[in-house]
């Protein structure tokens, strides 16, 4: 067997000079979305720690009764509760925080890429692989880069998380988009609409029930990568997780471990829940 | 009533070089031939059609003859590939954006097969649609949709979603959508198509109810000749993209273009095209009462006939008179007024053979048709009534 030549091509040493040509080049960019987003999940904490605990039950407990049931509410209520006597109630505002930053700013981009993509096909074509990529990629490999722009923390944290969790937001727009019945639309062009009114008037109220089956999808992945982001310094229940496991520390480990069982298991059903709204209520006007 | 809506020479090929395709077109090639050749599908092909203002215009044909293909092109759905189309004597195939979306918003409204209602509003909000592109305001926009909806008989309804209406009413709502924006011209593509039969029939006849009040120019595309010919006032048969034949039905009917068009008029049913005035003869032989019998035998005599209609003083169908009674009344010395027979069979001039049909069982004397005044206008023989039925090939 012949071994394989003595060739390389330097890809990675490539890779890590156009990383750090970023990152002197972009600094005051960088520096500027840091701030931003830094003070967002600041912001979201500070508010969540705030809140008095029994208030934020009672909000939980709303949430599951609005969008499915009472029991629901209870349940729902009962989890972070549980939560709470597990002494991780801190933890988890701050994975709250980091998760609702992430999703707030993949929706913002994802929402918008979506659209475009399903009105453009060259466009369409060439994010396909982006969006598949991204996908693809073990998730820790974001870590190394978003490093490098945002340091060490939160910040790193909800990017690497975004990177992650936005494929599926823009896939289900454009799908959405996409799938809307085509004589449905022929009727709105034969009334003289312009695009922009069938984009609004039309294509995305039709769209949005999928559309949010893409939001859950989202962020039912962004709270699983803030877990992993904890490997570059976010707080939260991930970091707890992470210290159980230095400490082989079984009982914090399953503490930890189930709150972000309970965390998914309501933000959940919650996101399908205001889905299933929307196809109840129709969203227009 | 003039000219509303003229094609001129429309053709619409689908493909990456349409333009490609009309010299082979010209030779004479198939649409499949050209397809191989050059790739593209020839949807449509020269179609010169005049529609006049306030008519009911059938397009018919196969399923893939390009009747879709056409009507998409009347509001720019479909941009022709060449020809032009004139409404109100502007070629409206050369519009841009801005006059597109004033013809769109205010001439041409489109019925749709599968009515193309948005699931997403209300059957109000659907209605009112139209007038929101137009800007109109949200308190008028109300006023006009509450109006349509009530005039296709789906009042009380307006804060349903399509979803929650049968097939025939979420058309109705189709129709209150396009007549909202109160277009000259109305499209409709196989509108009755996805409703059962009855409903269909209904449906049918609220069109020609409504076209009768409205009185818009109408363009109804159907594959199904029995509705094509029931509700046009003219129609154009369409065949592998071309317009083969166009004509009133009753033209149509009785001088077919050609074989393919016989094949197709061969299994409707003529008793719901063909009417009285089709089949009726004029009454060249009539006696007036006050002629008397002697009168009334000289007239079926030179004129060989065995029976004649009779009509009173003010020119009124009184009844019949037969050779063989005028014959016996004269020997018994009666006067015509004894021995004419006034229970007569009389239809109106539009009255359908599928009405004329069980009148000709009953009696055994010619039927009478006559106008509202009962003045004799023609007369239909019994036989006629069934020669009629039998498409002429059969013949
Ligand atoms: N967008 C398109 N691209 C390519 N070919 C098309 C397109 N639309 C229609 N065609 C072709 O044009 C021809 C006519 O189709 P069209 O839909 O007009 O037929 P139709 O008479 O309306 O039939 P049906 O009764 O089934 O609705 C068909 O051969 C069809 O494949
Ligand atoms: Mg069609």
């Amino acid at each position: 067997m012949q071994e394989f030549p003595d060739i390389s091509i330097p890809i990675g040493d490539v890779v890590d000079f156009i990383v750090r040509w970023i990152d002197s080049t972009f600094a005051p960019f960088f520096d500027f979305i840091f701030y931003l987003t830094s003070n967002t999940i600041q912001g979201f904490d500070g508010f969540l720690t705030m809140l008095p605990w029994w208030v934020f039950l009672i909000l939980i407990f709303a949430l599951g009764y609005y969008f499915q049931n009472v029991s629901a509410g209870i349940l729902y209520a009962g989890f972070m509760f549980l939560v709470g006597s597990f002494g991780l109630w801190d933890e988890m505002m701050i994975t709250i925080a980091i998760v609702l930053t992430a999703v707030i700013i993949s929706l913002l981009i994802g929402i918008p890429t979506g659209i475009f993509m399903a009105m453009n096909k060259a466009f369409s074509v060439f994010m396909r692989p982006v969006l598949d990529a991204m996908q693809t990629m073990p998730s820790f490999v974001y870590l190394i880069p978003v490093i490098f722009f945002f340091s060490l923390g939160n910040v790193p944290a909800v990017f690497a998380t975004i990177i992650y969790a936005v494929p599926p937001v823009i896939r289900l727009t454009e799908l959405a988009i996409r799938n809307v019945d085509r004589e449905v639309i022929e009727s709105a062009e034969s009334f003289g609409s312009s695009r922009m009114q069938i984009l609004k008037k039309v294509q995305l109220p039709q769209a949005i029930p999928t559309m949010m089956a893409g939001v859950n999808q989202t962020t039912m992945m962004a709270l699983a990568m803030a877990v992993i982001a904890s490997m570059v310094g976010a707080g939260g229940l991930g970091e707890q997780v992470l210290i159980s496991i230095n400490r082989i520390d079984i009982a914090l480990g399953f503490e930890a471990g189930i709150s972000i069982v309970f965390l998914a298991i309501i933000i959940d059903r919650i996101t399908a829940g205001i889905g299933d709204k929307f196809q109840r209520d129709k969203g227009d006007h | 009533m003039g000219v509303k809506m003229s094609l001129q020479h429309v053709s619409k090929i689908f493909g990456p070089k349409p333009k490609s395709a009309i010299p082979l077109i010209k030779e004479g090639k198939s649409k499949d031939e050209i397809l191989a050749e050059t790739g593209n599908t020839v949807g449509v092909y020269d179609a010169t059609i005049d529609v006049n203002e306030g008519e009911l215009f059938v397009i018919m044909g196969l399923s893939g003859s390009g009747k879709s293909t056409l009507i998409r092109c009347l509001n720019l759905l479909n941009k022709p590939t060449s020809g032009s189309i004139v409404v109100d004597g502007e070629d409206v195939v050369k519009y841009k954006t801005e006059k597109l979306k004033n013809y769109r918003q205010n001439k041409i409204a489109m019925v749709f097969q599968h009515f193309g209602l948005f699931s997403h509003r209300t059957v109000l909000g659907n209605v009112e649609y139209g007038l929101e592109i137009r800007g109109v305001s949200a308190e008028e926009r109300r006023e006009i949709a509450t109006k349509n909806l009530e005039s296709v008989g789906l009042k009380g309804w307006e804060d349903k979603y399509p979803d929650e209406l049968s097939g025939g009413m979420q058309q109705r709502v189709g129709l209150a959508r396009a007549l909202a924006n109160d277009p000259d011209i109305l499209l409709m593509d196989e509108p009755f198509s996805a409703l059962d039969p009855l409903i269909r029939r209904e449906m049918q006849l609220e069109l020609l109810d409504l076209q009768e009040r409205l009185q818009k120019t109408i363009i109804f595309i159907t594959h199904d000749i029995n509705e094509a010919f029931k509700i046009g006032d003219r129609v154009a048969v369409m065949k592998d993209g071309r317009v083969v034949q166009t004509g009133a039905p009753e033209e149509i009917l009785e001088n077919p273009a050609n074989e393919y068009i016989s094949d197709f008029i061969k299994d409707i049913d003529r008793s719901k095209i063909i009417q009285a005035e089709n089949i009726m003869i004029r009454p060249n032989a009539m006696v007036s009462l006050k002629d008397g019998l002697k009168v009334a035998v000289q007239e079926m005599e030179s004129n060989g006939l065995s029976s004649v209609f009779v009509t009173d003083r003010k020119r009124q169908l009184h009844g019949i008179v037969t050779i063989d009674a005028a014959i016996e009344g004269i020997n018994q010395k009666k006067t015509l007024e004894d021995v004419v027979f006034t229970d007569v069979a009389t239809v109106k001039k539009d009255d359908y053979l599928e009405e004329i049909i069980p009148k000709a069982v009953e009696t055994t004397y010619p039927i009478a048709v006559v106008n509202e005044e009962n003045r004799l206008e023609g007369i239909i023989l019994r036989v006629h009534v069934l020669s009629s039925l039998i498409a002429e090939d059969a013949e």
